[in-house]
């Protein structure tokens, strides 16, 4: 039986070179992958946004064409969301979830492999929209029928490849939620994980109810372009709302899916600088599946203006503002855990304290769009924009910096440098709120957003956000200096950097952490 | 490490899954082509795609089936792959749940809507709040399939099969290897009737009764469900066909046997299904 031989000691038969990445069942080198991907993925839809900012630079139309222009909005949403943050906390889920809960590995290795390996074939078909007769989609991240159903072929592309992506969301979800219930160290109950593999299960089990209803919309939109089926056409009965309902229904869980890991990373590295347990451990758990849960009852806020009920309207404001309690619980957990502790302001630290400001301002600003009177005004303007960059850049990309520069000790056993990472730092931060705390105003006095075009009163917010966004992209490229710099001549890096982490990574693993950890499972207390 | 008595079983690496992302690719491209008029370069993509798609499946199923045979999952591996099915098959449900969402939202809001108020006055004069109905655009008239013929048959034969692989799993559990073949022949059977049913249905809408895909939302939303569905009724049935030829060659034991349990979990579920779509689609 040469290939139960094979198998016998198949971590000696590691193909080399590119082979071993497309081959592997290694949760960290899956994990590595995910992270690179997630990363050149940002630089692409950085450029996007780029190219957004700089037409906007002035009034007028100078650089590209609105339907372009359209399509990088598109795109860019489409691939940050996709393609950057989604990928980035599936990449901190490889490494980190088998390390902190005491398993050998992820409970489906070669399922694992696959889920990564469908993103480039998906991302490829993304970018290869572009170029096919009538271009890429240019619809809106959202792809609200009827305009998807007029688009050219590039739009069919997007379709399968947000089919792809779906099974690798789901494939990787169902492995992250099998490894958590099944594969923990013995002693290891629920309650003792760590908060970060308690928010990946909640976001797990989030992405397995909300990708395939996500499948079935675009499903029905192939449908209506093709064969003639008429879901989102009123004269066949349907209704372009119904588009709306179905992938909001899944659009506002995505929200969280995207937030809650950002959470649970924050929570890790918070404790770990102030020196002291998080605060109300329980009560995070409780609170990030509330948070989960009432995800699922208040899509329709995202669509106060298409003319629904007063009562639903009623009812949709009033349950959002709902979530607002599970989240404030979160917020205040936080404070109360840096309150007295003794504090240190390393990097991950400098980061997770820019996200507890910047997500919080962002979630206000959420607050203030539940209102439907005031969301009426603001509806598809550059409040909501500055509103979700918030919360999806200084939130869930200021954690995953965090998250990069905590762990990267453990993942290659060398330290950054600590001075880059902290102009890294000051730069995002800095120049994140140039680019986007004037959009609230623009927003505020009526800039409506996806338009390549503006009035000249909004002129001059206009040309500062731009000023940021190309600053804010300069210091990613820096971001990758520091990375490289770290990988090829950081410091060599001790087994627990940070003296208050106390996770089963920084106890009981050296630095680097060994390819294959805990092969034979820790005993907790 | 992998071979460690008692350890968790830990694959080596293994090409199985770049195969099947370079055959997901192909597909997706070359059904786009299709849908655009790409001619025999579109065919020829497709195929492309589905061939290497069913070459990985052979493959990397047939990898898996060895491992379990030669003792490699331990039970805590067994207790995995439970739960991975479970979630699973809560992906599918909810894949289903957008579409019968879409089918409850046609009947009670958007047709209503159709038909009441300035819609109906300024719009579409006349249209009346019915079901089936194709829309107020259409005037083509069609037949809506009746409940109480082969539908209702085929809720029989579902029913049944869920009986019989029932009947094989006691049969597996008591080690009573022919009472298992024949139980699982027997759902295999019964499935393959209903798909036969289904398509002979299908021929019968659009010859017969004039009910196409394009007969707006009854239209639309009959051959979603009710396609979706066959579809899985087909993949479930050929898991069946896979794990009747592997109860054949003596696989699975009294003790050991998820992929008999995963697949007749799948199967109850597409059962599920259809008894959701038989009252709703077919018979409400």
């Amino acid at each position: 039986m040469e290939a139960a031989h094979a198998h016998d000691d198949g971590h000696d038969h590691v193909p080399s070179g590119l082979m071993r990445y497309v081959t592997t069942t290694n949760h960290k080198d899956i994990g590595s992958m995910y992270l690179w991907f997630s990363f050149a993925m940002f630089l692409v839809g950085g450029v996007m946004a780029l190219t957004i900012r700089a037409e906007l630079f002035q009034p007028g139309l100078q650089l590209v064409r609105p339907e372009f222009f359209n399509t990088m909005t598109t795109l860019h949403g489409l691939i940050m969301v996709f393609g950057a943050i989604m990928p980035a906390f599936v990449g901190f889920a490889n490494w980190q979830i088998p390390m902190m809960i005491g398993a050998p590995d992820m409970a489906f290795p070669r399922m694992n492999n696959w889920s990564f390996w469908l993103l480039p074939p998906a991302a490829s078909l993304l970018v290869l929209s572009l170029f096919v007769p009538g271009g890429g989609p240019g619809a809106g991240w959202t792809l609200y029928a009827p305009l998807t159903v007029q688009q050219g072929m590039g739009m069919d592309l997007t379709i399968f490849a947000i089919h792809i992506l779906g099974m690798s969301s789901i494939m990787g979800s169902i492995n992250i939620v099998t490894t958590i219930l099944n594969m923990r160290a013995p002693g290891m109950t629920l309650m003792k994980m760590p908060l970060f593999v308690w928010t990946w299960l909640i976001t797990a089990y989030l992405l397995i109810a909300v990708m395939p209803v996500l499948a079935g919309a675009v499903t029905m939109t192939l449908t209506d372009r093709h064969f003639g089926t008429n879901f989102f056409n009123a004269a066949g009965g349907g209704d372009p709302v119904m588009f709306q309902h179905i992938f909001w229904f899944f659009g506002h869980p995505e929200v969280y899916i995207i937030a809650i890991p950002a959470f649970g990373v924050v929570s890790q590295i918070l404790p770990a600088f102030s020196r002291k347990p998080l605060f109300g451990y329980a009560s995070m758990v409780y609170a990030t599946a509330s948070i989960a849960i009432l995800s699922f009852l208040v899509w329709a806020h995202h669509m106060y203006t298409v003319g629904m009920p007063v009562e639903a309207q009623l009812y949709y404001m009033f349950a959002t503002m709902l979530i607002a309690v599970p989240t404030g619980v979160k917020v205040f957990n936080w404070v109360a855990t840096m309150w007295k502790g003794s504090m240190t302001f390393e990097t991950p630290m400098l980061f997770a304290i820019g996200f507890l400001f910047l997500f919080t301002l962002g979630g206000f600003t959420g607050l203030v769009l539940a209102v439907v009177p005031v969301d009426v005004q603001l509806h598809d303007t550059y409040y909501v924009v500055a509103h979700f960059h918030y919360v999806m850049v200084a939130g869930a990309l200021y954690a995953a910096f965090g998250g990069v520069y905590f762990w990267l000790p453990k993942w290659i056993g060398k330290m950054y440098d600590e001075r880059l990472g902290k102009i890294h730092f000051w730069l995002s931060i800095i120049f994140f709120n140039i680019a986007f705390f004037p959009q609230h105003f623009l927003g505020l006095a009526g800039m409506p957003r996806r338009i390549p075009d503006y009035s000249l009163q909004f002129a001059d917010f206009n040309m500062v956000s731009t000023i940021g966004a190309f600053g804010f992209g300069m210091a990613q490229i820096f971001f990758l200096y520091i990375l490289l710099k770290a990988i090829r001549s950081g410091e060599p890096a001790p087994a627990k950097p940070w003296d208050g982490a106390d996770t089963l990574e920084w106890t009981h693993l050296p630095s680097p952490a060994p390819y294959h950890s805990f092969e034979d499972p820790p005993q907790i207390r | 490490m992998s071979s460690q008595t008692g350890g968790y079983y830990l694959p080596a690496p293994s090409y199985w899954p770049i195969v099947g992302s370079i055959g997901l690719w192909f597909m997706a491209l070359g059904a786009v082509l299709m849908m655009n008029d790409g001619g025999k370069a579109a065919i020829a993509t497709l195929s492309v795609g589905s061939i290497i798609i069913v070459y990985m499946m052979f493959g990397w199923f047939g990898t898996v089936i060895g491992e379990s045979e030669s003792g490699k999952y331990n039970s805590q591996v067994d207790i995995s792959y439970r739960w991975a099915m479970s979630w699973f098959i809560f992906s599918e449900v909810m894949f289903f749940a957008c579409f019968f969402g879409a089918l409850f939202y046609m009947r009670v809001l958007s047709v209503p809507w159709l038909a009441e108020g300035d819609t109906q006055a300024l719009l579409w004069p006349g249209f009346e709040n019915t079901w089936p109905v194709a829309g107020p655009y259409f005037s083509e008239k069609f037949t809506p399939m009746g409940a109480w013929g082969i539908p209702a048959l085929n809720t029989f034969l579902l029913l049944s099969s869920g009986v019989t692989v029932t009947w094989a799993h006691w049969a597996l559990k008591k080690e009573k290897r022919a009472q298992l073949v024949w139980g699982l022949f027997a759902t295999v059977v019964l499935g393959i009737t209903f798909l036969g049913f289904q398509v002979y249905e299908y021929i019968h809408a659009y010859g017969d009764l004039n009910l196409t895909l394009k007969q707006g939302a009854y239209g639309a939303t009959f051959y979603m469900l009710t396609g979706f569905h066959g579809f899985h009724v087909t993949i479930g049935t050929i898991m069946l066909i896979v794990i009747l030829i592997r109860s054949m060659r003596g696989h699975f034991t009294a003790k050991n046997h998820f992929a008999f349990e995963g697949v007749s979990w799948y199967w109850h579920f597409v059962d599920v299904v259809w008894l959701g779509l038989f009252v709703v689609v077919y018979w409400m």
